[in-house]
């Protein structure tokens, strides 16, 4: 495979494309563009999701619609041999997925079926005196690694919200259907438990984290009232001694033995900042620290602090920003 | 092929508290004074296994880690831990993941053709120095076998395995038949403590060391940088008095509310 074009992986969930979709085909736009190459979308979801064209808004020219019930859940065997014919098919010199939970699962087995590497979780694209350069955190944010990628296809990841989703098309893209032929799998699904619903802290535009401060899981509702008050893509983050406490599941763990997260806010209640926390969090555009100790190291990454009891300022804080987004 | 024959696949990290010093040549660390350890996800892996084979009163569990002549000591600690024997790849193990799948992929079939192959691998979700994610499914694709990621409960039952994993929705319970390869996350698993008792019988426990070549398949890392500098932060005031000026700088400065 050593195609013409950059294909972008626009992921679905439920069978409707996810806000990461339009991170990703946004950025294959551009980079394909920087290749002088075109871009197209490749999309797994049952029939007619309807919705797919809008692809076009953010560049692209054409879509591969893989077509099959099995789409309608992730199923990693179903989706790792759809993808792959799709690729087998269209033969680009670069794919990319985003790095959400489902395509961190998928793109590594997507990479060893072609046979070529895969670079994960990358927050910077480039070209670079003609060779293909992708930066990835290493050592959960401790130091960034220039990887050159020299096999084609490319498979790279992207790390949500890093890259811009820019609605700079034209109109709608075309839109091919092709249906797959899927043996059945191998790993059975017997039961989905639905998780409450949460936003995945890696995913979040906006993560609300607690830590020892907050002195037992009794008091997380002042957190919620705060991610509820922030409204969009926020959710609630915990630093690992709460997590080992017991008092937030570890799904929620910011740091290096748990996610490394890049949002656009991070609030930091009650989280002194030991370097593995620190380490998971500083690619956060904005950081904001709540801590009643002044020397805690958390301090030194937060671009905004306040020095306070987490009980005192998070109320106020809740409702100062409810106010401000009620006036908006 | 036994059932309750368990292999583990874990790596010799730098400890997560080590401040990562960028070595003069630009593509590694600076190892000088570093500490090394199991990574974590492995531990947790190790625990895994460690119950599955107590749970039916019998089995084995075996290590295998690719990488420096040095990850002795990890393995060692895994054997403390309780797993039965231990065996080192050593080799550059500093490549891509699909390179590192590859030589422990190539160490599984000639297992097979010996008739000793297991009939479960797992390893940590990732590894807590590169935290690629990738080497797990990449080797079940290798190995032709079913993979479950993020497992955080496992139960083996009539030559099958039934996991629960993490999604980002939730917990999915899925099952697959042996052999097959799983990856292991934090879950529940609180990894034991390595006793004395556990250390003493480590030393007279089987740990084998060989060779292994590694290529890169298409992937180098040219260069190591350090993150961006952050400005120094600020204090913006004290208690809830703070609250207001927070909430200005937040919309005017930052543009992040």
């Amino acid at each position: 495979m050593s195609g013409s074009h950059v294909a972008a992986f626009a992921e679905t969930r439920d069978g409707t494309l996810t806000g990461a979709a339009g991170e990703v085909a946004s950025t294959a736009v551009r980079l394909a563009g920087e290749l002088d190459r075109e871009a197209r979308a490749s999309v797994l979801a049952p029939e007619g999701p309807g919705g797919l064209e809008t692809l076009g808004e953010y560049g692209v020219a054409e879509v591969l619609h893989g077509s099959h019930d099995a789409f309608a859940s992730y199923n990693p065997e179903q989706w790792t041999a759809g993808f792959v014919e799709l690729l087998r098919l269209d033969e680009p010199s670069v794919v990319l997925l985003p790095a959400t939970a489902l395509g961190k699962d998928l793109a590594p087995r997507v990479a060893a079926t072609l046979g070529v590497p895969l670079i994960g979780d990358v927050t910077r694209i480039e070209v670079r005196n003609g060779a293909l350069i992708a930066t990835r955190p290493v050592f959960a944010g401790k130091a960034l690694a220039e990887v050159r990628i020299d096999a084609r296809p490319a498979v790279i990841t992207l790390r949500p919200n890093v890259f811009s989703a820019e609605r700079t098309g034209a109109g709608p893209a075309k839109v091919i259907v092709v249906t797959p032929s899927l043996s059945q799998p191998r790993m059975r699904t017997i039961e989905r438990r639905a998780g409450g619903g949460e936003l995945d802290v890696t995913e979040a535009s906006t993560v609300v984290s607690g830590g020892r401060g907050m002195k037992g899981p009794e008091h997380w509702h002042l957190l919620e009232a705060l991610r509820d008050a922030l409204g969009g893509a926020a959710t609630l983050g915990a630093s690992r001694a709460v997590v080992d406490a017991g008092w937030r599941p570890h799904t929620e763990q910011v740091g290096q033995t748990g996610k490394t997260v890049s949002p656009k806010l991070y609030i930091a209640v009650g989280i002194s900042g030991a370097i593995q926390h620190l380490a998971g969090m500083r690619s956060a555009s904005t950081i904001v620290a709540v801590n009643r100790d002044p020397d805690a190291p958390i301090f030194k990454v937060a671009d905004y602090g306040i020095v306070g009891d987490a009980f005192e300022v998070l109320p106020a804080l809740s409702r100062a920003i409810a106010e401000l987004k009620a006036g908006d | 092929m036994s059932e309750l024959d368990i292999a583990v696949c874990v790596k010799r990290v730098p400890a997560t508290d080590t401040r990562i010093r960028i070595a003069g040549s630009g593509a590694g660390i600076e190892t000088a004074g570093v500490k090394y350890i199991l990574s974590p996800y492995d531990e947790f892996a190790i625990e895994g296994a460690l119950r599955l084979r107590d749970a039916a009163g019998g089995g084995r569990v075996s290590l295998v880690s690719f990488g420096a002549a040095a990850a002795q000591e990890q393995l060692r600690t895994g054997l403390a831990m309780g797993a039965d024997s231990a065996t080192l790849l050593a080799g550059d193990s500093d490549v891509d993941a699909l390179a590192t799948a590859r030589v422990l992929a190539g160490w599984f079939s000639s297992l097979e053709e010996q008739g000793g192959a297991s009939g479960l691998i797992l390893l940590g979700v990732k590894a807590a120095d590169y935290d690629q994610q990738q080497v797990g499914p990449m080797l079940g694709v290798l190995l032709d076998r079913p993979c479950v990621t993020g497992v955080v409960e496992v139960e083996l039952r009539d030559g099958a395995v039934r996991c629960e994993r993490e999604t980002e929705t939730g917990v999915e319970v899925v099952e697959v038949e042996l052999p097959a390869v799983l990856t292991v996350t934090k879950g529940e698993y609180e990894p034991r403590f390595v006793s004395l008792r556990g250390i003493m019988a480590a030393r007279r426990k089987p740990l084998l060391t060989g060779e292994a070549e590694s290529a890169p398949s298409g992937a180098v890392v040219e260069r190591l940088i350090a993150p961006p500098a952050r400005p120094p932060g600020r204090v913006v005031g004290t208690g809830s008095e703070a609250v207001p000026e927070l909430v200005r700088l937040l919309r005017e400065e930052a543009h992040a509310i």
